[in-house]
């Protein structure tokens, strides 16, 4: 038997060593499996609890066109989410099992939706900084070793970089307008940068999980490393359009060839993540409402389905 | 009016329908009852805010006065909307959305069916590109009306209760002005009393599979066409052209 175990296990590590993609039927060690499907689960259900804060603004988007990009880019990420339950479901675990283990909370999701989305630059910050600081980090993930998740995020990343240019396109139309939308866009500026740097979480040297992550390929590149690409690509162009970064530290280093930044304020991160943001409560309120809501609907059509079913039987 | 203000009227009522209808299926963003039904329903809220946005880019031309489609959406005010009062009405619970968007989607199914042959070439190219979009809303909504009224008694019950209380708004959908008269004459419009018809047809069929009755004839709300309307358009317009109010000035 565990001669058995220590042959599968070797198999599993060449294949890792040897950038070979893990695939569903594949045997992998427990811990590998259920690392995934934390992780997995969580990128899911950030895609999905995304919805709520951009969705604050489909009735009051300022132009049809911006109506159009915005709900163009809701659906995105719905369908993001659908394809990473899809995922994580090669691993063995249901879409309705995670849907309860978020209303638990016993899943998470990623922190920076609990802050709220107070003006309309806001959905600009959105797309510019929060899709583009995850992008940094999905384009790294697009390596990662179990094949089902590199696949979603070989297509999540087409359209997030989408997301990301409509998102500064909103930004720069601002910053190009009147005195009030330039106070918006930096007032949004200004609230959402320092959250978007704590979506890579903590430094490398207090990341608890990153240790077997790394080894097993599923992370690929270190938080503090793709922290700084984000940095270096954004603060060019919050330049180029106007605004300022909220950051009085923030320097060119010229030795290092990137930006120095202040202090990240590690207190508040750890507060929203532990359910003291401004919008934990009414977001994981939102969804389950939702989710109770539907649930005659969805009674409705299995209880549809069965007696089709028994119809073609007869 | 002349013909060329008659025109424009009846393309800014096809832009308003398209317009409040878009916006209604938009508040059901992250409130379906699954993820699947959430992609769909903000799917057709994108149709058709694209189909106002045609509509009303139509409308600006026709106008000739300088303004562009966001002027018809965003500066017009309650009395200035011609959307028929169905298109406006809460969602309520999904059986209620999905009643309203079925009874619409199989009247806009003929409309713009025939719409396809217009005319007026700017109608009939817009006709043609929204009939693929209709076919799938009817398709989407027909099912769920079949399968929510033969389901469990509960979806049966508000199924047939969302059919009884939207009944009273569809009579509008087919009602015949002067404006209408004249499109149908120059060969731009159609007349909707032809294809009420066709659509009661389906209706009694698709209500028949479903285990649903009927509604029995009863007096017809009206007035959109002619400005009046619900409580409820007053809100969505003050919800939706917030800023464009509030910043007149701004470019977004």
């Amino acid at each position: 038997m565990n001669a058995d175990l220590d042959k599968q296990l070797n198999v599993f590590e060449t294949k890792i060593n040897e950038d070979i993609n893990i695939e569903p039927r594949d045997w992998m060690p427990d811990d590998y499996r259920k690392h995934l499907i934390r992780q997995i689960s969580q990128h899911a259900h950030s895609e999905v609890i995304g919805m709520q804060p951009e969705g604050n603004w489909i009735s009051r988007a300022p132009s049809l066109r911006s109506k159009k990009i915005l709900l163009a880019k809701i659906q995105d990420e719905g369908g993001h989410g659908l394809y990473l339950y899809s995922a994580a479901e090669t691993l063995g675990i249901s879409r309705d099992e995670m849907l309860h283990q978020l209303h638990e909370g016993k899943a998470k999701y990623s922190s920076i939706f609990n802050y709220p989305t107070l003006t309309w630059a806001d959905i600009g910050a959105i797309g510019w900084l929060v899709d583009g600081a995850a992008i940094v980090n999905q384009v790294s993930l697009q390596k990662t070793s179990y094949g089902p998740y590199a696949r979603a995020m070989v297509r999540i990343c087409k359209e997030e970089s989408f997301h990301q240019r409509q998102g500064y396109e909103i930004m720069t139309k601002m910053m190009q307008g009147t005195k009030d939308q330039q106070a918006m866009a930096q007032d949004a500026m200004n609230r959402w940068w320092w959250p978007s740097l704590m979506m890579f979480g903590p430094h490398d040297s207090d990341s608890p999980n990153t240790g077997n992550a790394m080894k097993w390929k599923i992370k690929r590149q270190s938080n503090d490393i793709l922290r700084q690409k984000f940095i270096d690509k954004t603060v060019q162009q919050a330049h180029l359009i106007g605004l300022s970064i909220p950051d009085n530290k923030l320097k060119w280093n010229e030795d290092k060839k990137s930006y120095d930044h202040g202090e990240i304020n590690w207190d508040e991160f750890i507060r929203v993540i532990n359910g003291d943001g401004p919008c934990n409560k009414q977001r994981m309120k939102h969804h389950i409402k939702a989710h109770q809501e539907g649930e005659w609907v969805r009674k409705a059509a299995i209880a549809y389905q069965l007696k089709r079913k028994e119809l073609i039987n007869q | 009016m002349d013909t060329q203000q008659q025109i424009l009227h009846y393309v800014l009522r096809l832009g308003d329908n398209a317009l409040i209808s878009g916006h209604r299926l938009g508040e059901w963003c992250s409130n379906a009852p699954i993820l699947e039904e959430d992609l769909a329903l903000t799917n057709f809220a994108l149709d058709y805010i694209g189909r106002a946005e045609n509509l009303y880019q139509y409308a600006a031309k026709l106008e000739n006065k300088g303004h562009d489609e966001d002027f018809f959406a965003y500066r017009r005010s309650e009395r200035d909307f011609q959307n028929h009062l169905l298109t406006e009405l809460p969602n309520n619970n999904f059986a209620d959305t999905m009643a309203r968007l079925w009874f619409l989607s199989l009247y806009e199914f003929y409309l713009y069916n025939e719409l396809c042959s217009s005319h007026d070439e700017t109608i009939a190219a817009i006709a043609q590109k929204s009939i693929k979009e209709i076919k799938y809303h009817l398709r989407h909504t027909k099912e769920w009306v079949l399968r929510l009224g033969d389901g469990t008694s509960e979806s049966h019950y508000k199924m047939q209760k969302a059919i009884n209380d939207y009944w009273m708004y569809t009579g509008e959908l087919f009602e015949m002005d002067t404006i209408d008269h004249e499109m149908l004459n120059l060969g731009i419009g159609i007349n909707p009393q032809n294809i009420y018809s066709l659509w009661l047809k389906d209706v009694k069929e698709t209500l028949n599979e479903a285990q649903l009755q009927v509604p029995e004839d009863s007096y017809m709300q009206t007035g959109g066409k002619n400005g009046i309307h619900t409580e409820y358009l007053g809100f969505i317009l003050a919800d939706m052209q917030y800023l464009q109010r509030a910043y007149p000035d701004a470019k977004w």
